[in-house]
């Protein structure tokens, strides 16, 4: 019903701002991770391998990509922890209050990133709200140090920030479970138990990996975090991008691990999506 | 039998209880602390006073920073509706070779973390020989964005009934007089609620911010450049007015939603099931 002209309409101006500003941009970033930085750091455009050989080589860019995975798995585990039950109680036993507390969960998401991770700081600090609380109620003499400047600390900012991003697709899931099948399922005699593990789950999973992802990519490449609580010991690979086209200036050798990052997270998401089209009973 | 359920029911709800604990006691110290006489930390709160939010009265360069947060907010939103909404049309309506990869760049910075959308912005930039300034970051706004402009839209496109636009069209209206007087008006709920969700995000900002800036600070850079300086309860204090604000347009984001008598978890899901 469409006309042509329509047509064109329509798709040439966003399909012109996603090759400038989007495709070009990721382009520029593979293209610039094969050249280098001269010594008289001027960026020589010059094809080679030198910087994917330095990652490798220089054992500490593997370390932190290890531990900021390890650091995004953690934060995973712990958000889908804390997210699964809580959608599950909202969905299923929240009864009357279940609108007031869906927006509850909702309202953190939306609140400034920014303003969470700097709670964060304020309660974790040496003389911050948590250690003066611990030492009012004398349960500790001294400040514990190992609250803020430590990758415990990156966990619980990353957690905290990153559950409700896990909540909302687990949430959704559960929404869409036909309350039918439930009673079915009841009817035909399962317990309780065997309903939650037979019906409830499996349905879920799809929400489950959605949220899992979303928690594990973005805290994956989270920067302001480590940067805000993290400390020397909480650095995470992005970190390491950031000073890399900062003060350590070489660009090149930063974009090659961006395009590390980014084919890491576009492989995840092939893989998520595979996984979740599974589960997706029709 | 069912006293096991209801123990159940009961141990649920005071997980659910914990969680939500841990999800706004921060929050919430933090605004205690905002008007605690004696600095940021320090138990108990002492001193209540109002002299952190009348500092930030004063301070003039915090305020030039929100006046630039406004104005980038402002033209980001009018960049990610500009092409979300046609790019919302074009997914729905139209078939061209590519539009799958076309459908997943678009939603990609939904889940990309924004160093990478700042970082290969920040290369266009360098290439083409412009000077970082708040156009830039606008440009990064806008673009990140989009995704969101495009989630909401398509989303109320496929509830539209397009039989209305087939009406119009078989009664003689032309294209353009269809989109203004049938397409339009039936997004406007989805339109209006996307502008207010990207405002608010842009407002919010500091990935991408980060490698775009130029030499005028947005609100969250602001508040981060300071933050390497030392906290001060005035943080805590313009912390929580951000709070607010973001709670303000949630408030009336969601208003807007349920008078539409969508449901949220509809839209979640949608975009999910875009971006995955």
């Amino acid at each position: 019903m469409f006309s042509r002209a329509y047509k064109f309409a329509v798709s040439l101006p966003p399909i012109a701002w996603v090759l400038l500003f989007m495709l070009l941009p990721y382009a520029l970033l593979f293209l610039y991770s094969f050249w280098t930085v001269t010594p008289a750091q001027q960026i020589a455009h010059q094809w080679n391998l030198q910087n994917y050989a330095e990652l490798v080589r220089v054992p500490v860019y593997m370390e932190v990509l290890f531990r900021s995975i390890r650091i995004a798995a953690t934060v995973t585990l712990l958000a889908l922890l804390l997210a699964f039950p809580l959608a599950y109680y909202v969905s299923f036993y929240a009864g009357a209050r279940k609108e007031l507390l869906y927006q509850l969960v909702i309202v953190p998401l939306w609140v400034s990133y920014l303003v969470r991770a700097y709670a964060w700081k304020t309660i974790l600090g040496s003389d911050g709200v948590l250690n003066t609380l611990l030492q009012y109620l004398h349960i500790t003499k001294q400040p514990q140090a190992f609250l803020l400047y430590s990758p415990f600390a990156v966990v619980l900012t990353l957690t905290h920030i990153y559950t409700p991003f896990a909540f909302l697709p687990i949430y959704a899931a559960m929404e869409h479970i036909p309350r039918r099948l439930v009673e079915a399922s009841h009817d035909l005699g399962a317990s309780p138990m065997q309903t939650f593990w037979r019906v409830i789950v499996p349905l879920t999973i799809p929400g489950v990996i959605a949220g899992a992802t979303f928690s594990f990519v973005l805290s994956l490449g989270d920067f302001l975090a480590p940067l805000l609580v993290g400390g020397p010991s909480g650095i995470m690979i992005s970190n390491i991008v950031v000073s890399l086209f900062g003060a350590a200036y070489n660009w090149p050798l930063g974009a090659a691990i961006s395009a590390c990052m980014m084919v890491l997270v576009v492989g995840l998401l092939f893989a998520t999506e595979r996984l979740e089209k599974r589960w997706r009973v029709a | 039998m069912s006293s096991t359920i209801e123990t159940k029911a009961r141990g649920l709800a005071g997980y659910a209880g914990l969680v939500f604990a841990f999800l706004y006691l921060p929050i919430i110290a933090l605004i205690v602390y905002s008007f605690n006489g004696g600095g940021v930390g320090g138990f108990p709160p002492r001193n209540l006073t109002f002299d952190w939010y009348r500092q930030l009265w004063l301070d003039s360069a915090l305020w030039d920073s929100v006046v630039n947060s406004l104005i980038v907010a402002l033209c980001a939103m009018v960049i990610s509706i500009g092409i979300g909404l046609p790019t919302a049309l074009a997914l729905d309506r139209v078939s061209f070779p590519g539009k799958a990869i076309f459908r997943r760049l678009v939603l990609l910075p939904l889940i990309l973390p924004g160093i990478i959308t700042g970082l290969s912005l920040l290369m266009m930039v360098v290439l083409v020989g412009l000077k970082l300034s708040l156009l830039t970051v606008i440009v990064g706004h806008g673009t990140a964005l989009i995704a969101v402009a495009t989630t909401e839209i398509f989303a109320g496109l496929q509830k539209a009934d397009r039989a209305q636009e087939e009406a119009s069209l078989d009664l003689g209206a032309n294209y353009w007089q269809t989109f203004w007087r049938v397409t339009l008006p039936n997004l406007k709920l989805p339109i209006i609620g996307s502008a207010l969700l990207i405002f608010t995000l842009s407002m919010d900002e500091i990935a991408v911010s980060f490698f775009l800036i130029g030499r005028d600070n947005t609100l969250p850079l602001e508040i981060w450049s300071r933050l390497r300086r030392g906290m001060t309860p005035e943080i805590n204090a313009v912390s929580t007015i951000i709070f607010t604000f973001s709670l303000a347009m949630i408030v009336l984001w969601y208003r807007l939603r349920t008078r539409s008598g969508e449901d949220v978890s509809d839209l979640v899901s949608a975009a999910t099931e875009e971006i995955l």
